[in-house]
């Protein structure tokens, strides 16, 4: 029996002090002593409880092995048989609830360091250059609506598997969430082009500016000659608290705060013409990734104060681990069991402070399983900040469903799908957040592969 | 996608009329809509409004005045030239039935953004008093047509120097003196489509206004062109962006316009220098 390394190879990251003043990415990754170190801590167990926990089933343990043989090209190649784009998943996968979650070493010590693992591989084959996989083209062309990562991965496999893809994307810009959502410092856009510029290599053609529903219909896209739709077009419109004031300016959707910031550098504001406002002291609501991802944000912009303002507790909070641990040592504070119930303005309209009242968890539990929040009365208290991003969740754009007959839609506007990713209407497939709502870029990931897998399947059966 | 400016004219002071070829758009557009545009790589995206288009040809017209960096970097395009990024078209379109007899109010560079609205209008056989209204004589613009798609037409200027002497809620007031008026359109800057609903609200004439707000996606994912309807949070983009002029909150809507007001100066300022 293999003797057990119960502590991690630690992740060399840059210091919260140094990296608040840059948006450069927060941990370096491994080196390749630091990899084959870690990668040799796993148990190569029997029963692999790790793979049950990836949304795409890597074959965990046959990767880490290749790691420990030096076989770098042999690990990537095995991440790709389940997932197209691990320099991303790498990153931005919640593996600690995943599968290092289910990891055997977990018990006793730290789990293995599956995601820093996958993203080393994935770097390092960044770093060598792209291998592209011999194609054999066929005639069927497949629409893709959206470049988040539920169409990133679809248009991937359907590359792969020969058919002629088109992607249309309703922004001047490729990646959907990864570009405009997530934050520099936690996945460089870098990589997010270069796993965009390999599926451009592998013959899949990117349209930008192109919103399905206004520019072209489900229909006419049907009409062009697509045999196949896939729609990823992700979770959509921003939910507001609906409180008195939240229309003052300095308040924000997150996606607003985060489309300025990401898809438009207006954090470089003179050399690009979005504006943003940054205020002195700001407060974020919410308490998932994309609210970690505000925060950390806004701290890098120069606020004297950040605070980060959630309902429930800690204990509570969506976020990953890592983000709301990396949240913390940049120096935002968290003022937990806490809802704001009116932004107060000044005579321009201009946010100067936020109510709040305190509240407690009750016993009872909502439709999500978490304990449902009461607010505890004459606990109302008023916090002096000038701006204020609002980051709880979203909800699906109704434009698909206002322009395409015959879609069936769940009551929440979510596209209705069955286990293969179809939909009510024969040729049109959806996965990811129009889906499943809120949820991670590896679930979007998976529903993209399922779905071109019940497209290569569906095209194959089809009678001409 | 980008298009290609296949015509440009300044109708008048700064204030300049693009036709740009865009089939995908062209096909798919109708009267009330707008487009997002971004015209160079580190530009914003600015919504403009549908002032005309043609499928045949494949082309749609924009008319926009010189207010900022982007309009006047825009300006100094010429025909052949392209514009980086399109998108549309977006918005819902205008709500056109036989509603009997229609005012449409238009302001400025509004008065552009009437135009399509006015030939839907008139093909479902409506009578039709246009209200325009420009600053003063050398921003006159598109008169004449205007004037081929409706049946009435009073000009406006604010000084007197063409037309009648006054503001467009004038021309409104004598119209609904004289004449029953079922329906109120109205486009062009804030502060005038509030005084018309001020107007059209005490004879309770429903009214429609377009909205400018500001906007960043035009689809619906970021809120920025978030308006009160009703006491409601709507989006200009997505919910609009016409609305029923007397649920609009006309104040609120007044103090975002000016969100940026201080970064706008500073970009175009520096842009005039640049020359």
């Amino acid at each position: 029996m293999k003797e057990i390394v119960k502590t991690a190879v630690p992740m060399r990251e840059q210091p919260a002090g140094e990296r608040i003043k840059n948006f450069d990415e927060v941990p370096f990754g491994y080196n390749e002593e630091e990899a084959i170190k870690e990668a040799s801590r796993c148990l190569q167990c029997k029963n692999r409880p790790c793979v049950s926990g990836c949304p795409v089933a890597i074959r965990i343990p046959d990767f880490i092995k290749k790691i420990t043989e030096r076989d770098f090209q042999k690990a990537i190649d095995i991440i790709h048989e389940t997932d197209s784009l691990p320099c991303i998943t790498g990153r931005v996968c919640p593996q600690e609830e995943q599968c290092q979650a289910k990891c055997v070493v977990g018990k006793v010590g730290d789990p293995i360091m599956i995601g820093r693992l996958e993203r080393f591989v994935a770097d390092w084959e960044l770093k060598k250059g792209l291998k592209i996989p011999e194609i054999k083209k066929r005639n069927e062309k497949v629409a893709i609506v959206g470049s988040g990562p539920a169409g990133l991965a679809c248009a991937g496999e359907l590359a792969i598997k020969g058919f002629g893809v088109t992607v249309f994307e309703a922004f001047h810009e490729l990646g959907g969430v990864l570009t405009y959502g997530i934050p520099e410092f936690r996945l460089p856009k870098e990589i997010v082009k270069a796993e965009i510029e390999r599926l451009k290599m592998m013959g899949v053609e990117f349209k930008t500016d192109v919103l399905i529903g206004r520019t072209l219909t489900i229909n006419d896209l049907f009409e062009l000659g697509y045999s196949a739709i896939f729609i990823g077009v992700g979770a959509g419109l921003p939910r507001f608290m609906n409180i008195p004031g939240e229309n003052l300016i300095g308040i924000y959707s997150a996606n607003e705060f985060l489309t300025r910031i990401n898809l438009l550098k207006a954090y470089k504001f003179g050399e690009y013409d979005t504006p943003v406002y940054i205020g002195k002291r700001a407060c974020v609501v919410g308490g998932g990734n994309v609210a970690m991802d505000a925060a950390r944000t806004l701290i890098r912009l120069g606020p004297e104060k950040v605070y980060l303002i959630y309902r429930r507790t800690i204990e509570e909070m969506p976020a990953r681990k890592e983000e709301i641990h990396h949240a913390l040592e940049e120096g935002i504070e968290f003022l937990y069991l806490t809802n704001p119930v009116r932004f107060i303005g000044d005579e321009n309209g201009h946010l100067k402070a936020v109510e709040c009242v305190k509240m407690k968890l009750s016993s009872e539990t909502d439709e999500s399983g978490r304990k449902k929040t009461l607010p505890i009365p004459g606990s109302e208290f008023t916090l002096e900040v000038d701006e204020a991003i609002i980051a709880i969740g979203t909800k699906a754009n109704p434009l698909l469903q206002i322009t395409t007959q015959g879609l069936k839609f769940k009551p929440n506007g979510q596209i209705e799908v069955d286990e293969y990713c179809r939909t009510s209407l024969k040729g049109v497939f959806a996965g990811g957040d129009i889906v499943n709502g809120s949820a991670t870029v590896v679930t979007a990931m998976g529903d993209g592969r399922r779905a071109a897998m019940a497209i290569e399947e569906y095209i194959n059966t089809k009678k001409p | 996608m980008s298009a290609k400016i296949v015509k440009m004219e300044e109708l008048a002071k700064d204030i300049f009329c693009y036709e740009v070829e865009t089939p995908l758009i062209a096909n798919k557009a109708k009267a009330g809509q707008f487009v997002i545009l971004r015209i160079h790589q580190k530009g914003e995206r600015i919504p403009l409004t549908i002032a005309d288009f043609d499928r045949e040809k494949g082309t749609i017209t924009m008319v926009f005045q010189v207010l900022g960096k982007t309009t006047l970097l825009l300006s100094r395009l010429r025909e052949n030239d392209h514009i980086l990024n399109i998108l549309g078209p977006q918005g819902n379109p205008s709500e056109i039935k036989d509603f009997g007899h229609v005012a449409v109010v238009g302001g400025g560079v509004g008065i552009a953004a009437i135009h399509p609205i006015l030939k839907a209008l008139k093909e479902k056989n409506n009578k039709i008093t246009s209200i325009i209204g420009y600053r003063s004589k050398e921003l006159v613009f598109w008169e004449d047509k205007i004037k081929a798609q409706s049946h009435e037409v009073l000009v406006y200027t604010n000084d007197g120097s063409y037309g009648k002497a006054g503001l467009v809620t004038d021309g409104l007031k004598e119209v609904i003196s004289r004449e029953k008026i079922d329906r109120v359109i109205a486009v062009g800057p804030l502060v005038m489509m509030d005084a018309v609903t001020k107007v059209t609200k005490e004879y309770n004439i429903p009214t429609i206004v377009s909205l400018n707000s500001l906007m960043v996606c035009g689809m619906g994912m970021c809120g920025a062109c978030r308006v009160t309807i009703n006491g409601k949070i709507k989006f200009t983009c997505m919910d609009g962006p016409e609305f029923n002029a007397f649920a609009v909150d006309f104040d609120e809507l007044k103090k975002r316009l000016n969100s940026y007001k201080e970064e706008e100066k500073i970009c175009y300022k520096k842009e005039l220098e640049k020359c």
